[in-house]
């Protein structure tokens, strides 16, 4: 189980919180200036998925706020967590 | 020639003390050149290999394998053949897999222990019944069943299902009978394909992981990069599972996949107690026993990426929470071990059967549930590969559909989501 430092509540157990998929661009910046194929691609394709992954966490049993976590996802190690203003 | 495995063969090996079997496939050394190169002996990637060489005569074909035969995600599921999925593209699909793993063991001569069981959804909820009996028309028009049975007899085929009892938080409403399922031993599904594909001709390489694929701009796939050395090829076939969207970037290929482990664990072998696979698709579990007499019980994904061969421990506590809910009498039975499979999934949760914009660059991904898939799956993408043309049963997984987000929305995908 993972151990999420929520930036308003502190360290937190996993289960409080719901998971919200790879971390990317929001919405509003790419909708509006994208081509096609580079819409076609930001709608398709979650965010980068290299072996260390950011992504984020809603702390919805908790305080509510969206978390930025950048986890290792080869051994769940979080390497950082921060608040997650643009969801 | 191999020995046939016969009633013959095993008495006269019986009478010589067994020490006179060949091995089932054999070892070769690593070739720098092949007409096809299979990356991933797991099921999928064997059965391509058989189907390639046995359907359509394909000869100087490799399969490479990171580590042993079959210890991929063939061995890391809970090995439940079905057939009942909710989408027209889906469900004939399914049907001819299930129908051919049933004949499956005659045409490889291997025994498969195959037994076909009937699952059991055990509804608890107003709005799975829909979905199910939603299901059962579609699946219905393909010739796959599901059948309404009553509470009274859910209980009378599953005696050991005493929770669920009207007052209780989700009482059973009703139970849904697959006639079609069955399981059968994983090992087996392997060990036969290689087994058939190396009588053929196939050779099948172990411990020879492949890191990189090569290609030229001008004329698309030459090969791939080996921990062994570099091997080259007119054709590759990715049948990787978890490990697709890594390996396909490294031809700069970027498919709309992402990797989660879905949960599975083994109880100690106990006696007789359920003959049917049930699934309980309200409460996100679902078990059969093996002929050993173990429960093999599985559960949902664990939130967020992972290329971790364990499942986080509250998930597996979830898992059994909802599990002893309808059978409080498991309270005492022990669990032996536990594994998560390694799921790469679509953004519709259907599988790709398709080749890639890198020319010779060939690619069976997606497989959510994938191995009541392999024979169908290894058949279809056999014949993508050999013809140039899909299969009609293969055909609507393209990796194009994305493209058009022609999406093939599944819920059949796993027995609970
Ligand atoms: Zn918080």
């Amino acid at each position: 189980m993972l151990v999420i430092n929520c930036p308003f509540c502190g360290p937190r157990d996993e289960r409080e919180f719901d998971y919200g998929g790879l971390a990317k661009a929001p919405r509003s910046k790419v909708e509006r200036v994208a081509s096609n194929s580079e819409w076609t691609a930001y709608l398709l394709h979650p965010g980068d998925q290299g072996r260390i992954a950011d992504e984020y966490w809603w702390h919805a049993r908790g305080c509510g706020e969206w978390v930025r976590v950048r986890r290792d996802t080869t051994t769940h190690r979080i390497e950082q967590s921060e608040v997650e203003s643009d969801r | 020639m191999k020995t046939r495995y016969s009633f013959w063969s095993l008495a006269r090996n019986a009478l010589t003390g067994h020490r006179n079997w060949q091995p089932a496939w054999r070892q070769h050394a690593l070739k720098p050149r092949y007409d096809m190169v299979i990356v991933g002996a797991g099921g999928h990637g064997l059965a391509t290999a058989y189907y390639l060489a046995s359907r359509f005569g394909m000869k100087r074909i490799a399969v490479l394998e990171r580590g042993w035969l079959g210890g991929g995600n063939v061995a890391r599921n809970t090995v439940t053949i079905r057939s009942n999925y909710l989408r027209d593209e889906s469900i004939p699909f399914f049907v001819r897999s299930v129908k051919m793993y049933e004949g499956l063991s005659r045409e490889l001569n291997f025994n498969l222990m195959h037994s076909r069981r009937t699952m059991i959804d055990v509804v608890q909820t107003y709005p799975k019944l829909r979905d199910l009996t939603r299901r059962m028309k579609i699946m219905d028009m393909y010739g796959s069943h599901y059948d309404r049975i009553s509470v009274a007899e859910v209980r009378k085929r599953i005696p050991a299902l005493t929770g669920g009892q009207p007052g209780s938080r989700l009482p059973v409403l009703a139970g849904m009978v697959h006639r079609e399922a069955a399981v059968n031993r994983h090992d087996a599904v392997a060990w036969a394909y290689a087994r058939a594909a190396d009588a053929l001709g196939v050779e099948i390489h172990q411990n020879t992981e492949v890191t990189g694929l090569t290609v030229d701009k001008g004329t698309g796939i030459c090969g791939v990069a080996t921990s062994r050395g570099p091997v080259s090829a007119d054709s590759v076939a990715l049948a990787v599972s978890g490990h697709t969207f890594q390996l396909a970037r490294s031809a700069g290929l970027k498919l709309p996949l992402q990797t989660f482990n879905l949960t599975a664990f083994v109880s100690e072998p106990v006696k007789p107690i359920v003959d049917v696979v049930v699934n309980c698709p309200d409460l996100g579990v679902y078990f059969s026993q093996t002929a050993k007499g173990e429960l093999v019980i599985g559960g949902m994904p664990d939130a967020g990426l992972s290329y971790r061969r364990d499942i986080k421990q509250h998930v597996f506590e979830n898992t059994v929470s909802g599990l002893l809910e309808l059978f409080p009498t498991f309270r005492r039975l022990k669990m032996l071990r536990q594994w998560a499979g390694h799921l790469d999934i679509t953004p519709d949760g259907s599988p790709i059967i398709d080749r890639t914009r890198i020319p010779g660059l060939y690619v069976t991904a997606g497989w959510w549930g994938g191995y009541k898939a392999i024979p169908a799956g290894g058949l279809c993408f056999a014949k993508l590969i050999a013809t140039g043309e899909p299969h009609t049963l293969g055909a609507p997984f393209s990796l194009s559909r994305f493209d058009s987000f022609n999406y093939i929305m599944e819920t059949g995908t796993t027995t609970v989501v």
